[in-house]
């Protein structure tokens, strides 16, 4: 009796409707419920969904892909479209491609748990592994486009017969350490944070191979007040550190382009200028895997329509970041007076080659993100889906424009040459994304694809101090 | 092969009720216990008494090694066995380390924290006892767990269970550890 007029006294004390927080989970069904309905996908029988999705991205990855690669490797970097003065082609702009997609994924689980937005629970993860297998394409470009991969262990400094060091004065050899770091802690990051959940399916397995594997993944978790209290510890610090990586990890390969002389790269703007780029992408991603996902996996109550709504609000405002940026650079290409600048930039949207890239970027990036302001296309998931596949293709046509569009052109026209991508390119690039849909394929099938134990404790049953996880009037002492 | 009891289990039907229990538990004297949760809980950390993680710490040094580490690599590799020239400028300076002295940092801290909370809750573990209770399966569920263990100076069998039956505990059970 008395718990009962403890709720309706609270009930009396609680906002108006209007100004209450959209509930993590919908429903309200409580601890067990949400625990069948997070590892059911995981349990259940493969669907068929999945098969049709998972066999053209296996083929990508095991067929094209291996054959682009060994093709590549046996002729040289000739057999891409790289050839002067464009020495870096769609190799490069597809690496800082996949890195911002990245990006996008270490920023939600990582700065929103900082800033203890609970909504990041219910996508944290599938945020985390976009960042793993996206971090993993990436890092795969700059060791082919070295051109002899088999020296790549050149550029790891370890005391060899050759007596030779790295050379540290260079981002290029910072780039190694930024994105072996990032592939390194994320991976931690995005171990360490499934512990919890591995038990839960251990716990919950019937069948010995199973609940073998699964005890094997879980290393032994019990859940004791002890273990939580260390694992909360190493989880902030790990979050912290994930979060200076997002600033880094683009800056550095931003800093790639503007120590160099040319123009169109040698810019201040540039590290930030990446890292809100790469950001923007990877919300354009998000929003593709969140709507699909929630959908397909029947998430529809965990992932919520609110949810969605935020990570568009956060595609919206990296996006306008974007267009800030975008309108600094011509200012600033005017505004120098060199007529070098002035040149590549009237060339990105008015030359006799690769204008429809700059056309682009200003209709996606600039035009397309502004119909996220409007609440009706942020609640429709079709309208999401799109403007997500469409930030993406937006991204990498910017990539596209900075990277080729200032070298095509340099500072003595003898030099001009015009860059096409050859059939190698476009299959390498066909095979990464192969290969990074069926990894994630594969994580959304066998693995916790929500944080369950994350999510729980996120539901007001699990709150102590709430009248539904069982507190009682007056508080605990 | 022996068997010894290792303690006994009770359950709780909400984090509130764990919290409550775990007051009264701590206050009646006991100090080998624990609690076993889906998820942390808020304000238990209190209720047991711990103080900051160790973890933290850990991770502080992995860090600063790393740190450290790479600015010496720099030095010793760029500046001191083979010297490079590139564009005439100094052998070494401590600015040019920073970016990859920088990065290295958050490699050394990350596996600093996840190796230190490994070794603080002594992880991976090959046997638990209470892993072989099928009861004990709720844990990670939606079933809030405390355990008095056996090697407690207070514990005995009937006044433990009557001290978790009266605190609202259900299905108080003997764990069982063999020797």
């Amino acid at each position: 009796m008395s718990e009962l007029a403890n709720i309706e006294e609270l009930k009396k004390l609680a906002p108006p409707a209007e100004l209450r927080r959209a509930p993590v989970v919908e429903g309200n069904q409580g601890l067990g419920w949400l625990t069948d309905k997070l590892s059911a996908f995981a349990e259940a029988k493969v669907p068929l969904w999945w098969w049709f999705a998972f066999v053209p991205a296996a083929f990508a990855a095991t067929v094209i892909f291996p054959v682009c690669l060994f093709y590549q490797v046996f002729t040289g970097v000739g057999a891409w479209g790289n050839n002067h003065p464009d020495m870096w082609g769609w190799d490069i702009v597809n690496f800082i491609w996949w890195v911002g997609v990245a990006h996008a994924g270490t920023l939600i689980s990582a700065l929103l748990f900082l800033t203890r937005q609970q909504w990041r629970t219910t996508i944290g993860r599938m945020a985390e592994a976009m960042t793993v297998f996206s971090v993993m394409m990436a890092g795969l470009y700059p060791a082919i486009h070295t051109g002899r991969p088999w020296f790549d262990w050149f550029m790891f400094p370890f005391p060899n017969s050759n007596g030779n060091w790295p050379q540290f004065k260079s981002p290029l050899m910072w780039d190694v350490f930024a994105v072996n770091t990032y592939l390194m802690v994320s991976s931690l990051f995005f171990f360490m944070g499934m512990i919890p959940d591995f038990a839960v399916l251990r716990d919950r397995s019937t069948t010995r191979i199973r609940k073998g594997i699964f005890s094997i993944l879980a290393m032994g978790w019990t859940g004791s007040a002890w273990q939580w209290h260390n694992y909360e510890k190493a989880y902030v610090v790990l979050c912290g550190l994930c979060t200076l990586l997002v600033f880094t990890v683009s800056s550095i390969v931003g800093l790639d382009f503007c120590t160099a002389q040319l123009a169109g790269w040698h810019a201040t703007i540039f590290p930030l200028y990446f890292v809100i780029g790469a950001v923007f992408c990877g919300f354009g991603m998000m929003l593709v895997l969140l709507t699909s996902l929630r959908k397909l996996c029947h998430l529809e109550s965990v992932i919520t329509k609110s949810h969605i709504d935020k990570v568009a609000k956060l595609a919206l405002v990296s996006g306008l970041i974007i267009n800030y940026i975008y309108l600094m650079e011509i200012f600033i290409a005017w505004y120098s007076g060199d007529p070098y600048e002035r040149w590549v930039f009237g060339h990105r949207f008015f030359g006799q080659e690769y204008w429809c890239f700059g056309w682009a970027l200003i209709l996606i990036n600039v035009c397309v993100t502004q119909l996220l302001w409007f609440k009706k296309i942020r609640s429709s998931m079709v309208a999401l889906f799109v403007i997500g596949l469409l930030i993406n293709c937006g991204m990498w046509s910017e990539r596209f424009v900075i990277v080729v569009g200032s070298l095509y052109q340099d500072f003595l026209p003898a030099n001009w040459n015009k860059y096409h991508p050859t059939m190698w390119d476009v299959g390498l690039f066909i095979g990464t994304l192969g290969a990074f849909f069926m990894l994630y394929l594969l994580f959304v099938k066998f693995l916790p694809v929500i944080a369950i134990s994350e999510v729980k404790g996120a539901t007001p049953q699990g709150d102590p101090h709430h009248p539904l996880g069982g507190a009682q009037k007056g508080g605990h002492q | 092969m022996s068997e010894k009891v290792y303690g006994l289990m009770a359950e709780f039907d909400s984090p509130g009720a764990l919290l409550r229990a775990a007051e009264k538990i701590r206050s009646s004297g006991y100090r080998n216990w624990d609690c076993f949760t889906p998820f942390p809980i808020h304000g238990i950390d209190k209720v047991m008494g711990y103080r900051n993680s160790l973890v933290g710490w850990v991770a502080l040094a992995g860090g600063a090694f790393m740190f450290l580490n790479i600015v010496g690599l720099i030095w010793f590799s760029n500046a001191f066995d083979y010297p490079l020239i590139v564009g005439g400028k100094p052998m070494f300076s401590p600015p040019m380390t920073f970016v990859p002295a920088y990065i290295m940092m958050i490699m050394g801290g990350a596996f600093g924290a996840l190796l230190g909370m490994f070794g603080v809750n002594q992880l991976p573990r090959l046997h638990h006892p209470l892993l072989f209770k099928k009861s004990f399966e709720g844990a990670s569920r939606d079933k809030f767990i405390i355990v008095i263990g056996a090697n407690d100076e207070k514990f005995c069998a009937t006044e433990t269970k009557n001290l978790l039956a009266s605190i609202g505990g259900a299905n108080i059970e003997i764990v069982e550890d063999q020797e």
